[in-house]
């Protein structure tokens, strides 16, 4: 569905990252780790076609991503950004509603169509309650869930999710990561970064690893997490356990 | 009633409820402009003025008294006009500015057209043009001014700077500087027993001197300045997620901010043109219309028209009435708008947004 291509990312004169070629499958989950400055928010906004990119190109069903206009890219990409404070104070339904945009042509306002496909994607993510909050006002975790909710009211086929689990106390964590889960059972891909290499056995089908700006390792996360390649990434020990049955482990760092 | 009986009648109550919450402040305002049409110096019967209005709108004789009719019509209404038009354009522009930089203590002067249309009718008057040509210069610098910190604007961000809001916004303080300059050298070079006297009184705003040719010249520039705020109504609400947000969703805000600004300047070049300058509308109204409808730029709009329609009629009002001389209006929305800011900042639950 996406494809990157011998990519090269940054902002005008300065490369962030180059060398990056990967193919994203439908409804596939994938983990992007890297340390801080390692390129992958940049590597984000190139892929969402915000920035273009400086060497190579970037493939959506075979179309050049930077020849679509942002309507056509909206509808097909949907980017979940950090949780963050909107600079005014909307109701939680009326953020989720600006989800429909790339839906709506440029002087058309949502209908009663947009709105209760609004009110479904809130109910999907389980925070119908909230649809009448003042979006400033309630927590991060119900914010990120919300930023969640308004990119699947555009009915993207991927969503790219930068640091979604960050500033998130471990109980919302782990119900943003269980909506991640979900929304690959709906056929729908997954992109996403995450500070913990943990989560990328909770989540994902492939881990990336982004060092320096180029891709350090790509593949399933229990060939591609392991102690050597944390330690290149982050620069300390890390001891990876696996937990019995599930296939899964945790990732802790080892105090020198 | 049963309970799926109410729950049927809920939509119908809710449609009604909506309506009159919307049919009240227009009730409102209509009071508001029979009651200015009716005050001053030549009190004329509400009565009188409301029957003299209907005849009027129906082309038929009125038998008010001639005198009443002639201060009504030619003298209070273009006046009174002149305000419901101004201030719907600068509240209006306000609310789009403090929407498209993403903060709520913009206001349309930010990129400075209120600077630019002041230097231009400075020009005017220090060149002693006669009045249609300093309007004219005023409502040109306006769109020259606005113009010139767009450039300016793109130019930096082809240079490699990454906000293109805070970018503009701060063209805006340069420029407006440079322009501030410009007035400054006029007023000293400026005849200090004529034109000076005006130039303070243009910088003051006033809409003494507002006629019906006036109205006819800056109406067609209001509307198509509203047009797109009207069509875009919803986009705003996307285009104050910022830059990066706004075209994840997909928006194309290179197309939309510029169409934006540009509606927004024409909308208060237009107003300034005719009034000189005039504060402090186009910062508090959508203030006040926020805190009333929410920042929902649907409902934002039209509360921001009614509201600075309202708000410079009554000023307005107040301005030619509360002393025997007129008080400039850019005095009175300061006199009035700054207390009741500041009591809003003490009262209001959800803070300065």
């Amino acid at each position: 569905m996406l494809e990157l291509q011998d990519l090269a990312f940054g902002y005008g004169a300065r490369t962030v990252g180059s060398g990056v070629s990967l193919t994203l499958p439908p409804g596939e989950t994938l983990c992007l780790l890297g340390p801080n400055g390692g390129g992958k928010t940049t590597l984000f906004k190139t892929m969402l076609g915000l920035l273009p990119p400086l060497h190579g190109r970037i493939l959506l069903d075979g179309t050049d991503l930077s020849a679509l206009p942002r309507r056509e890219v909206a509808q097909h990409i949907a980017y979940v950004p950090q949780a963050h404070a909107a600079f005014f104070p909307f109701r939680v339904r009326e953020v989720v509603l600006m989800g429909r945009a790339s839906r709506l042509s440029a002087f058309a306002s949502p209908g009663p169509a947009d709105q209760a496909a609004a009110e479904r994607a809130l109910a999907t993510l389980g925070i119908g309650h909230l649809s009448d909050r003042i979006y400033t006002e309630i927590s991060g975790g119900e914010r990120q869930l919300a930023l969640i909710a308004r990119a699947l009211v555009g009915e993207p086929r991927l969503l790219v999710m930068d640091e979604p689990t960050a500033s998130l106390d471990f109980g919302n964590q782990a119900r943003v990561l269980g909506q991640v889960r979900r929304l690959s059972g709906r056929g729908i891909a997954v992109v996403l970064s995450t500070h913990d290499p943990g989560h990328a056995f909770l989540c994902a089908d492939r881990v990336a690893l982004l060092h320096a700006g180029r891709l350090a390792g790509l593949g399933p996360p229990g060939e591609t997490v392991t102690p050597e390649t944390l330690r290149l990434l982050y620069g300390v020990e890390v001891a990876v356990v696996p937990l019995p049955g599930e296939g899964r482990a945790v990732c802790a760092p080892v105090l020198p | 009633m049963s309970e799926a009986a109410s729950v049927a009648a809920a939509p119908a109550r809710r449609r009604l409820a909506s309506f009159s919450l919307a049919a009240l402040p227009v009730l409102a305002l209509l009071l508001l402009v029979l009651v200015s049409l009716g005050t001053g110096r030549y009190p004329v019967p509400l009565g009188d003025v409301f029957s003299l209005l209907l005849a009027k709108a129906f082309g038929l004789a009125s038998s008010v008294d001639p005198t009443a009719q002639t201060v009504v019509l030619q003298v209070r209404l273009p006046r009174v006009l002149g305000a419901l038009l101004v201030g719907a354009g600068l509240a209006a522009a306000g609310a789009t500015y403090q929407g498209l930089f993403r903060n709520p203590l913009v206001s349309p002067d930010i990129l400075g057209v209120s600077a630019g249309s002041s230097l231009g009718a400075v020009l005017g008057i220090v060149l002693t043009l006669p009045a249609a040509a300093i309007q004219g210069l005023a409502f040109a610098g306006g769109l020259g001014a606005v113009s010139i910190v767009y450039g300016v604007g793109i130019a930096v961000r082809r240079r490699g700077a990454s906000d293109p809001v805070l970018t503009l916004v701060l063209a805006g303080v340069a420029v407006g500087a440079l322009l501030g300059a410009g007035i400054a050298l006029l007023k000293v070079l400026a005849d200090p027993y004529n034109q000076l006297p005006a130039i303070t009184f243009w910088l003051l705003g006033s809409l003494a001197s507002v006629n019906r040719g006036d109205l006819g010249a800056i109406l067609p520039a209001m509307l198509i300045g509203l047009i797109p705020l009207v069509l875009l109504r919803w986009r705003v609400n996307l285009m104050s997620l910022g830059d990066e947000e706004a075209r994840a969703l997909g928006v194309e805000t290179r197309v939309i901010r510029p169409v934006l600004v540009a509606a927004a300047t024409l909308v208060t070049a237009a107003a300034v043109s005719v009034t000189g300058v005039i504060g402090w509308v186009g910062l508090i109204v959508p203030h006040v219309a926020r805190l009333l409808v929410g920042p929902d730029f649907r409902r934002l709009l039209p509360a921001s028209l009614l509201l600075g329609a309202g708000y410079l009629t009554a000023v307005d009002l107040l301005a030619r009435t509360v002393a025997t001389i007129e008080v400039p209006l850019g005095i009175l929305t300061a006199l009035v708008g700054a207390p009741f800011s500041l009591w809003l900042l003490a009262t209001a639950k959800r803070g300065w947004a």
